[in-house]
């Protein structure tokens, strides 16, 4: 198959190519549309009530969009791969606006008219207003000294809190069932005795808004269908269209009956949630092989489905994820994740709610659909438990080893004891899965927002200058013991130890200041409705209403602080091979004068990878300092603080501002990306780095993220296949959570880099997600280059 | 005396294994791919390509056997008495020893580490060498902690070795893999420096004894792919009553390992064998009903 014409037939070709080909652009359309609700009710209704009426102003607006051939329709913006902004959110400059539209990688087209309305209808209004510009407002001057050093990131300074995924309601409960639920629950509220008895109504009361105004969206989508019909010449396409506006008449207003309703039923619901806000990781189906079967089974067997139809729709459904790309991000956000991909991660396989094998047809079709589409979106994973069948992991080994990245692959069961040792029920870990790039949650009953990215090298870099920050020469962390006083290694793990915890205080103090504005001026009545319980509690999802609550701090750097201590420990302590005079004029030098110092902390140091006891200790070490300093925590909405591991572009972020490493890398360069060795450090092959990574206690994290790097002939054959699917199923004995194989020669990457032209469809692994080798920036293409590559032995 | 532990390796026998490389073998085929296992010493290897030329090596040298190029070190091997100190010395591990002592129970407890892999995948640890066999009771405590471990062992030989010391090992292991390489005695006699008159009757007597027995042959253009070479180690295997042979096609991944332990290679300029020639081989060994395996690399 053609990378330029992938697909099952003409339809799916072409819709393929449009969002394929079609370049990304800003709608201005969605920032006016809500300026005008602003402007007329702000003040004058209750928060929840305001969003319910932009989002209902919103989607009685918006233009309505049905490209010619597609099956299941919608799209967030005027057209495919046309992109809203969010000026509650992230109110742009026009200058953000040019540079969005000139940057070489992640651009969008930015047409003048665009701009004209920008300068002047949106700034005017927003500019000051903004949660961008009121977080910027209201931190400390600790926190933004930190945030701009580069010792953490803010997930929610321009994107809002999301993090979620459905459950299985929606395909059980319409809409209109929902309103009727939503009557009674306000219908049960005691005004006499429930204080918090007026938040609750408003809040319910916006809900119900939503839902109707979700229903009204649908059936202008039908009518739209309607009029296509009316007007097209061809006779298949008019019975289409009949039956889409049919479709979007029912659903979601009622729960679907069938698969193709199924289908539409959640793209309608993932619109709204997208549309409303711009919600971290957009959002997600989840187990969609679980959700989908029992509509599946009927329909084959009634006669009323085909397998071919079923994959038809699943097609044009994978089609409708690519067609959104990721909202346009500025400033460090752009830096922490920068891709178009907006991270829905479809679950397959798993266990289902009673704990039995989850693996159903449904899921060796989306495993066929996935290789077919070959997209960048969704993301997709493979969810293995041990009672997992190994037809369904050698299916899924055979698409992995075709190198693009894609299914990625989780242990089921590790992510089941995850959530249990977080305190959910057992029925709710089992529904729950893998989101985003790695993040565990209980889908459709929990709120698991990431908050930020944590650098745990920079903290090494600042606890060796005694809380300076070498690189903007500010006192940064308290004044710890100098390092050529710490008479032993355990002596400055303990000044690191101390620069950690108050770090981490900071972000802490930061995050509830920002969680705060968002309960109380930015609720997303619309997202309450489908994650269980904001409904009952009448309490928004931003405020605390799911059933779990969790706010993450994602660790950065793993591998490299590993090896920074391992080096230090051998050469400055067991060995004394140099003394800390020399050592820290050499990292201050970034090592210009001692290549033969940094020579040997690259080569003769224990590293992280080789499954040495020396190194994994020190891993656990860190790793259980910050655990300790995060974990069990409390936030300001009622929920718990917890660690996970993972980067997304971030490691490339963080070394840009983290200076030279005691493991010998040199100042500006990436950092190790999730919880994979320092690039190049391992050398003793795949078993060994699976071995060290599974040193690290993962299940009382909340995901953790490992990639590793094959040359293509070692995974050929039939040996190759059974290999890699028994690396898999060793790793995940071992505990692990998650891991994931770029399948490509050293060679071939260089060669795109050098050529883009020729490699335009070279997609590559790049954390917990893919992407066009050509997306990539110069640095991270290195990275990737960089990272050691598994060959034959 | 080794020369390497390998892990996640794929051609050595079933499933995921690990490789143990003992050092030293009586033989001196030609062809061979890991010439660091030849001799029975501990050998200097240098890799060219990662020095920095700090000539750190060439100070610590107390034999001036280093002398310092452009940023490329070369030893004199004549004066070098292999005491390692510039190994050590090396910031770049340019410079490596190849081979250590490590006792029986040291390798093991390395050569243990993946076992949770070996159970996932049906795999275990493969002893090979140089010649394993030339080191007979390390060989045999080895096997039998491993065995005592519930480790599956699989020795890669190539038969020439006192049948006392393969009769000895034969109980505990669990799979042979052995070499045949040349039928004709004189022919072998000038690719391996040695008669195969011992390594037939070893391969005879084994078959007798050992139930679980792969032929590997290694596939050299030239040498040994002639049809009357194939045809008679196909008898020959057939009518030992074994099934199964791998062919293992000659690579040229070895040779820049020559220069580094600087000896010379003496195969001439060989290409490795096309696909075509690799089933004529097959098809030829597959006459005898033998079940025939292509190694994809080793």
């Amino acid at each position: 198959m053609s990378e330029q014409i992938r697909g099952m037939n003409e339809r799916i070709q072409g819709l393929r190519k449009q969002s394929v080909d079609t370049l990304p652009e800003i709608s201005i359309e969605r920032a006016e549309l809500v300026t005008e609700v602003y402007r007329q009710y702000e003040g004058t209704v209750s928060v929840p009530l305001l969003r319910a009426l932009t989002f209902q102003h919103l989607l009685d607006n918006k233009t309505i969009c049905i490209n010619d051939g597609e099956l299941i329709v919608g799209e967030r913006g005027p057209g495919p791969q046309s992109t809203p902004t969010y000026p509650e959110l992230c109110c742009h400059t026009i200058e953000d606006l040019q540079m969005i539209n000139d940057r070489s990688k992640i651009s969008f087209l930015v047409s003048d008219q665009a701009k004209k309305v920008q300068q002047e209808k949106i700034i005017p209004y927003w500019q000051g207003k903004s949660i961008r510009d009121q977080i910027f407002n209201l931190m400390s001057r600790e926190w933004l000294d930190c945030y701009y050093a580069g010792i953490f990131t803010e997930f929610m300074e321009q994107r809002a809190p999301g993090h979620t995924v459905a459950g299985d309601k929606i395909y059980k409960q319409g809409m209109l069932e929902i309103k009727d639920e939503i009557e009674r629950t306000l219908g049960g509220i005691d005004l006499a005795r429930d204080p918090g008895a007026g938040a609750k109504q408003e809040q319910l009361q916006a809900m119900s808004v939503c839902a109707e105004a979700i229903i009204r969206f649908a059936r202008r989508h039908a009518e739209k269908a309607r009029e296509m019909a009316a007007l097209t010449r061809f006779p298949q396409r008019k019975e289409e269209l009949l039956q889409i506006a049919a479709i979007c008449t029912r659903v979601p207003a009622l729960a679907p009956r069938d698969f193709w309703e199924a289908l539409q039923c959640y793209w309608f619901v993932h619109l709204g949630v997208i549309t409303e806000l711009n919600t971290w990781d957009s959002f997600c189906p989840g187990r969609l092989d679980q959700h989908l079967y029992p509509f599946y089974k009927k329909g084959i067997e009634d006669g009323s489905l085909t397998k071919e139809k079923a994959r038809e729709l699943l097609q044009c459904f994978w089609i409708k994820f690519n067609n959104q790309p990721a909202p346009p991000k500025v400033g460090v956000t752009l830096k922490e994740s920068g891709t178009y991909t907006d991270f829905c991660n479809i679950n397959i396989g798993g266990v289902t709610p009673d704990g039995s094998d989850g693996v159903n047809e449904v899921s060796y079709l989306l495993l066929e659909v996935i290789d077919e589409m070959r997209l960048l979106q969704p993301s997709s994973n493979v969810q293995v438990s041990r009672i997992s069948p190994d037809l369904f992991i050698r299916q899924a080994s055979a698409v992995i080893r075709k190198g693009w990245g894609q299914p990625s692959v989780f242990n089921a069961d590790a992510v089941v004891q995850e959530l249990l040792n977080q305190g959910k029920s057992l029925t709710d870990a089992r529904c729950g899965g893998t989101s985003g790039c790695v993040e565990t949650g209980a889908f459709g009953k929990e709120s698991y927002i990431l908050t930020g990215y944590f650098n745990l090298p920079k903290v090494l870099e600042i606890t060796l200058n005694r809380g300076v920050d070498p690189q903007t020469g500010k006192q940064l962390g308290p004044v710890t013991k100098d390092p050529r006083e710490c008479l032993n290694f355990s002596e400055l793990m303990e000044a690191f130890h101390q620069q950690l915890s108050y770090f981490i205080d900071i972000k802490i103090a930061g995050n509830e200041i920002i969680e705060k504005i968002y309960a109380d001026q930015m609720p997303a009545p619309f997202l309450s409705i489908i994650i269980d319980d904001c409904l009952k509690r009448g309490k928004d999802y931003n405020a605390g209403g799911a059933r779990y609550n969790t706010n993450y701090i994602q660790g950065v750097g793993i591998g490299s602080i590993t090896d920074s201590l391992a080096a230090i420990k051998y050469h400055l302590y067991d060995w004394r091979h140099f003394i800390w005079d020399q050592f820290l004029a050499a990292l201050a030098e970034d090592f210009v004068n001692d290549e033969k110092m940094r020579s040997m902390l690259i080569n003769k140091t224990p590293r992280y990878g080789n499954d040495d006891d020396y190194a994994d200790d020190l891993m656990r070490e860190v790793f259980n300092f910050f655990y300790r300093a995060v974990d069990g925590r409390k936030t300001a909405r009622g929920g718990t603080y917890r660690i996970n591991m993972l980067p997304t572009t971030c490691h490339v972020y963080f070394g840009s501002v983290t200076g030279a490493l005691p493991d010998g890398r040199k100042a500006g360069l990436p950092l190790s990306e999730g919880i994979s060795p320092v690039q190049g450090a391992d050398r003793k092959g795949p078993t060994a780095v699976i071995k060290s990574a599974s040193k690290m206690n993962q299940l009382i994290t909340g995901g953790t993220l490992l990639n590793q790097k094959f040359a293509p002939q070692l995974l050929e054959g039939e040996k190759g296949l059974s290999s890699l699917s028994h690396l898999i199923r060793s790793y995940f004995q071992l505990n692990g959570h998650h891991i994931q194989f770029n399948v490509i020669d050293r060679s071939t990457l260089i060669d795109a880099q050098r050529n883009p032209e020729q490699y335009g469809h070279l997609i590559v692994r790049v954390a917990g997600y893919s992407d066009y080798f050509n997306n990539l920036n110069e640095q991270l293409q290195n990275e990737i280059i960089g990272r050691t590559e598994h060959a034959g032995f | 005396m080794l020369f390497n532990i390998q892990r996640y390796s794929l051609h050595d026998g079933p499933g995921i294994r690990t490789t143990v490389f003992l050092k030293g073998c009586p033989l001196k085929c030609w062809w061979c791919h890991n010439p660091e296992g030849i001799s029975f010493k501990q050998e200097l290897i240098v890799h060219h390509k990662k020095c920095i030329g700090c000539g750190s090596c060439a100070q610590v040298c107390a034999y001036n056997a280093i002398s310092l190029g452009r940023s490329i070190n070369s030893v004199d091997r004549k004066r070098c008495v292999l005491c390692l100190k510039c190994a050590e010395e090396c910031p770049a591990a340019a410079i490596e020893p190849a081979g250590a002592r490590m006792t029986a129970e040291q390798v093991f407890h390395e050569a243990a580490k993946d076992k949770v892999f070996f159970d996932q995948s049906g795999g275990g640890v493969t002893i090979s060498g140089g010649e394993p066999l030339f080191q007979p009771e390390f060989l045999y405590t080895l096997i039998l902690n491993l065995k005592k471990a519930g480790i599956s062992v699989a020795v890669d030989t190539a038969g020439y070795a006192r049948w006392s010391d393969l009769a000895l090992v034969s109980p505990l292991t669990d799979l042979f893999l052995f070499d045949l390489k040349l039928m004709d005695g004189r022919l072998s006699r000038k690719y391996t420096g040695r008669s195969n008159k011992l390594v037939l009757e070893n391969l005879n007597k084994l078959a007798r004894a050992h139930g679980n027995i792969q032929i590997r042959i290694p596939l050299i253009p030239g040498i040994n792919d002639d049809q009357d070479n194939l045809e008679s180690i196909g008898r020959h295997v057939r009518d030992l009553g074994l099934k199964q042979a791998s062919i293992h096609p000659y690579h040229h991944t070895g040779v820049a390992k020559y220069e580094k332990i600087g000896c010379s290679y003496k195969l001439p300029q060989i290409e490795a064998p096309v696909p075509e020639a690799i089933n004529r081989a097959k098809d030829c060994l597959e006459q005898y009903g033998l079940t025939i395996i292509l190694s994809e690399g080793d």
